[in-house]
């Protein structure tokens, strides 16, 4: 068992978990934040992506012990307070969200782009969100979503 | 949901340290970087290291930078000037050290104009997620690819194991007796057309391999590097700034899935426009990336035209049989090989190409 201690959206946390725990089974078992999902649990998805300082990641894929004193903000840490982000606003009045299962790590992806980005292309959209599956939606909503969230952010 | 076995995790602060592991827990211990191979290889139970070692800690391992010439030959205290490789000699060099992340690669102004060929296949590796984790060093260490290989346990089990991995049999070439799993990583092909040199560390200290030496056509094991040795740096000799080169990969999506087929290629240009020199590497057919033999002849002193493209596409699709190790059908694969090649020198010669990536 190794203690290891991580910020998640801006919360200091200290968790023991076995070092061969992903930081996702470490949010999902060992903190209660079951907002980043486990899909293919192998790098296909996209539904477990989470901001590692500041880039989008695979959480099925980071070893815990490489989350160690990094900053980590899941779909959790989005809003503000009863606030939704924008993105999640704008995911709600474009219907970008059918069975949802991807919907945590998209707006993840895409709030990482939105922070470096905030003026993307279609095109930069489209190549932020290359690494997240939907097989609902066929993308265009959402990315109709991103795109009006990243005119809310500008205004 | 997959697990990971249980296992220690080391996080050295130095080669030296990160080595000393290694030999230390021996065969029971892997380097691991972006982890984006190893963890789901991990996973699959294709591997059960006791002992993992992560070099993301080690800055010695960091950095993208280009080294000029030096004005007055060799200069003591210059560490790169060796005799040994052969970007070790007079012609300056770009170093990209091998933790850097494939995004990184991709985005660094440096090697997007000097190489774009490697820079265009590092941004087309995987999806974004993959490419802000993983590192060029994992991707020119990448394990082979097979059907019959990136599977579950159960998967492989249920078909009796290949040869690659707890079996006797080949699925693939059904008789052969020599793993056939495939090359797929992206930046290799682009390696070894631009003639970059890689640096191994290792219990006897630190060696050169070129990059068109690493690789063997052995599907189980196919680098030179010992399982005891980390990938340091990649040194890539900057050539004249007429050089160019480029990249061209196939596959089923634009994005996520590893290459059915790749084609780099670099050449260099006369003033006239005509080619002085040029070399193709054609990978994910065996272990091994293929370069092209008995290629350059067909194309230097001429302008590389729609004609001369032709012939070299044909002479690529002579030498070049991809095999049913990955998915796609292998007759397709190899009809897209002469296509490839075309697109991958169309780009070359600023011929302009479809957008289809």
């Amino acid at each position: 068992m190794e203690v290891v201690r991580l910020t998640v959206n801006g919360d200091e946390r200290v968790c023991g978990v076995p070092a061969h725990y992903t930081l996702l089974e470490t949010l999902r078992y060992g903190l209660g934040l079951t907002g980043s999902k486990q899909g293919c649990d192998k790098g296909d998805c996209g539904a477990c992506t989470v901001v590692l300082d500041g880039k989008a990641v695979l959480s099925c894929l980071t070893p815990i012990l490489e989350a160690e004193g990094r900053h980590v903000r899941t779909v959790e840490g989005l809003a503000s307070g009863v606030e939704p982000h924008p993105l999640q606003d704008e995911f709600d009045l474009h219907g970008a969200a059918q069975c949802g299962f991807c919907t945590p790590g998209i707006l993840c992806s895409a709030a990482a782009l939105l922070d470096r980005e905030p003026s993307p292309s279609r095109e930069d959209i489209r190549e932020a969100l290359a690494g997240n599956l939907c097989r609902c939606t066929g993308y265009e909503k959402i990315y109709d979503a991103v795109e009006g969230a990243a005119a809310r952010c500008r205004a | 949901m997959l697990r990971l076995h249980p296992f220690r995790y080391h996080r050295p602060e130095t080669v030296a340290e990160a080595v000393q592991l290694l030999a230390q827990h021996g065969q029971e211990a892997m380097p691991v970087a972006g982890g984006t191979d190893l963890l789901p290889n991990m996973k699959h139970g294709l591997f059960r290291p006791g002992h993992v070692v992560s070099l993301n800690r080690i800055g010695e391992l960091r950095g993208i930078s280009t080294i000029a010439p030096p004005s007055n030959g060799h200069r003591p205290g210059d560490s790169f000037v060796r005799t040994t490789g052969a970007t070790g000699g007079t012609a300056g060099h770009l170093r990209i050290g091998a933790l850097e992340t494939l995004h990184d690669i991709s985005a660094h102004p440096d090697v997007r104009r000097r190489f774009p060929g490697l820079a265009e296949a590092a941004g087309l590796v995987a999806g974004p997620q993959l490419r802000n984790m993983g590192t060029i060093g994992g991707n020119v260490c990448l394990d082979t690819r097979c059907t019959y290989y990136n599977q579950t346990a159960f998967w492989r089990g249920a078909l009796g194991h290949c040869l690659k991995k707890d079996g006797d049999t080949c699925h693939v070439t059904k008789t052969g007796k020599k793993c056939v799993a495939a090359h797929s990583a992206d930046t290799p092909p682009n390696l070894i057309a631009l003639g970059a040199t890689l640096t191994l560390a290792g219990p006897n200290g630190r060696r050169e391999v070129e990059a068109a030496d690493f690789f063997i056509a052995d599907g189980i094991r196919n680098t030179r590097r010992a399982p005891g040795e980390i990938l340091t740096e990649v040194r890539i000799p900057l050539g004249r700034p007429s050089a160019r080169s480029a990249y061209q990969k196939l596959r089923q999506r634009k994005s996520i899935d590893f290459p059915l087929l790749s084609v780099a290629v670099a050449g260099d240009f006369a003033n006239d426009g005509s080619v002085a020199s040029l070399k193709g590497v054609v990978s994910v057919l065996g272990a091994r990336p293929r370069l092209l033999s008995d290629w350059e002849g067909l194309a230097t002193g001429k302008p590389l035209n729609a004609g001369v493209i032709r012939d070299l596409a044909h002479r690529a699709w002579q030498q070049c049989r991809p095999l049913e190790n990955v998915v796609g059908d292998a007759g397709w694969r190899r009809a897209m090989v002469p296509v490839c090649v075309g697109r991958a020198l169309e780009k070359l010669a600023g011929l302009g190409t479809r957008p289809d990536r």
